[in-house]
């Protein structure tokens, strides 16, 4: 058996557990902020593969978080019924785009199908990472972080300034996500326990798509680049296109993991856009050993559910703040690397060393 | 027969003339050694054949078609490859895993085939791994393959770079200064090496300062001072001619 597939069995292994023991100690309510981090985790694994692996940093991945998101609640909730006369929207119903479901007060509502929903989201998320990393992936360093700050600012306030997607309030009243018959991604409490199995599930399979990406052709190029990129490009590697290509698939995992936790918690707001965000995703790659999934993984775990939990109180985008300066000071080629194993090893024979010459 | 040729190739960097109409034929199977003072334009021109940077004129041919104006990654996928002066690995990889990225031209898998694992990848990723085993074998340095690469020693990383050229079995191959930095054993490891190489069928083009290396292996030498080409011969021809001394040693000594 491969360490990879062992590797997975462990972290299935964890989730079990959690779940066994809320369970046993009646404390199932925790499984709601759990199945939460699942969600904002399969964008920091999403995203460890862009900065940590590819070396390419961005501070604006809540943008494509909040565009997967917001389409996603604005498409399922958005009654069209006014327009239901016209050609685009008969031919929406006919390909079963368009459903009819009840509203609150009993009347119907007119709204795409969750899956029309995921796939526009998907495409839309698609399409703008490709037009904003063309551009900006030419650049490096602070500029590209800089870059991508801008993406994200303007992304929030759009979405803060845009009466269609609820201003300020945010898009609420989402419905449920049946992804497959008797799965739905929603937040009932007798889902609880379903939910909480899809979305680890769901971050699970991202995991082994991505270790293979890592050991696999691509994931040397990827890694190449990151390491000397003028070495990979003579190696023949068309470095600005896979680039590229690493960003979109982290749009991608961002915005997966936007229209899925909206679909979870029923709606979406502004704050879910914001740069304090997007910073807090990267602190949670820099502690997580940059280029190490599992680490991010493990991090994004612990920090996410912490912060959902609310025991980070009121200094919760401090923490994720000070966790970047720290890094940043200290370990910046991130916290949980193996190498820090050996150098804690390192440093305790060293002191040892010392002792036994005194 | 010709493998590569440049024809009148010029570059001026503001206001130094780096390179100034240099004309030159690689023969296929040969070992082309480029020397000259430092500053005499032979990284320059390393670059304007590998595409880091285009000529302001003149014309690069490799097997006949013209290749000026393409990307280094283009340049790579018709049958170049080269090492750096200042090397160039992939750190936090191991030597076996620099040495597969000179697969990639060679290789398919792309994203999708990547995350899937599909079969087909597997096996090329296996296909991959052999070939790279066998050519750091070959360079003597199969023992390192799991090797952290930039922790290795100088020399070695040389050859590993060297490996990773020959991984993309390139029909031309341009080494810059392949013995900076070794000692004189090394430096003499170093020779029989690119001799191997060539043996192989594949062409080099050297650029190096360490003149025993140079004389040694060399089927013909061009010498560049200040951008201009002063000459282009045999070895031992080159050691005799005046112009390379004077340029070397400076003109008492030419006098003598």
């Amino acid at each position: 058996m491969t360490s990879r597939s062992l590797s997975v069995l462990a972290f299935a292994g964890v989730i079990v557990t959690i779940q066994l023991v809320t369970k046993a100690t009646g404390s199932e309510y925790h499984l709601t902020q759990l199945t939460m981090t699942a969600y904002y985790s399969l964008l920091t694994i999403g995203l460890c593969m862009l900065v940590g692996y590819a070396g390419q940093i961005s501070i604006g991945h809540a943008g494509f978080f909040a565009i997967g998101g917001y389409v996603a609640a604005y498409l399922t909730t958005h009654d069209f019924s006014a327009q239901s006369g016209s050609v685009p929207l008969s031919l929406l119903s006919a390909l079963g785009v368009l459903v009819k479901r009840p509203d609150l007060y009993g009347g119907d509502l007119l709204t795409f199908h969750p899956w029309a929903a995921f796939v526009t989201a998907l495409a839309l998320t698609i399409i703008v990472a490709y037009l904003v990393g063309g551009p900006v992936l030419k650049l490096k360093g602070h500029y590209l972080a800089m870059a991508t700050l801008g993406f994200g600012i303007i992304v929030y306030r759009i979405v803060l300034g845009t009466t269609a997607l609820g201003a300020a309030d945010g898009i609420t009243n989402v419905p449920g996500f049946a992804v497959v018959p008797g799965i739905e991604v929603s937040g009932k409490t007798s889902l609880r326990v379903v939910n909480y199995y899809t979305a680890w599930g769901i971050v699970a399979v991202s995991m082994v798509l991505l270790m293979n990406l890592q050991h696999s052709r691509v994931g040397r190029a990827l890694a190449s680049i990151h390491g000397a990129e003028d070495a990979a490009d003579a190696m023949g590697i068309p470095t600005a296109s896979y680039k590229l290509k690493i960003f979109v698939l982290s749009a991608v995992f961002a915005s997966v993991a936007g229209i899925l936790l909206t679909h979870y918690n029923a709606g979406i707001g502004p704050s879910e856009a914001s740069v304090m965000k997007s910073v807090r995703y990267v602190a949670i790659v820099a502690i997580g050993g940059m280029a190490n999934l599992w680490g991010v993984l493990c991090m994004s775990l612990l920090l996410n559910y912490l912060s959902l939990r609310g025991y980070l109180g009121s200094f919760d985008d401090a923490v994720f703040g000070a966790i970047l300066i720290l890094i940043m000071l200290f370990a910046p080629e991130g916290f949980l690397r193996r190498q820090i194993i050996g150098d804690i090893k390192g440093f305790l024979s060293r002191r040892s060393g010392e002792r036994e010459a005194s | 027969m010709t493998l590569l040729s440049l024809e009148g190739v010029s570059k001026r960097f503001g206001g130094v003339q780096a390179v100034n109409e240099v004309s030159f034929r690689v023969p296929r199977g040969s070992i082309k050694a480029l020397i000259g003072p430092n500053g005499a334009g032979k990284t320059t021109l390393f670059n304007i054949i590998f595409g880091v940077f285009p000529a302001d004129s003149g014309a690069v041919t490799f097997e006949g078609v013209p290749v000026q104006g393409l990307h280094p990654f283009q340049i790579a996928a018709r049958g170049m490859a080269r090492t750096f002066q200042h090397i160039r690995l992939f750190p936090k990889m191991s030597a076996l895993e620099n040495v597969m990225v000179g697969r990639h031209i060679h290789t398919r898998a792309g994203f999708i085939a990547g995350m899937l694992s599909l079969p087909f990848s597997r096996k090329e990723e296996r296909a991959a791994r052999e070939k790279c085993l066998d050519i750091m074998e070959f360079l003597g340095i199969g023992d390192l393959a799991g090797a952290d690469a930039t922790s290795l020693a100088y020399g070695q990383q040389r050859i590993v770079e060297l490996g990773r050229a020959l991984a993309c079995e390139p029909r031309l191959l341009l080494l810059d200064e392949p013995a900076a930095g070794l000692n004189m054993r090394e430096t003499a490891d170093m020779a029989k090496l690119i001799s191997r190489i060539r043996e192989r069928g594949i062409t080099v083009l050297l650029v190096e300062h360490d003149m025993s290396l140079v004389m040694s292996i060399s089927d013909e030498i061009i010498v560049l001072s200040y951008g201009q080409k002063i000459a282009d011969d045999r070895p031992l021809a080159i050691q005799k001619n005046q112009e390379v001394i004077r340029v070397y040693l400076g003109e008492d000594n030419a006098a003598d």
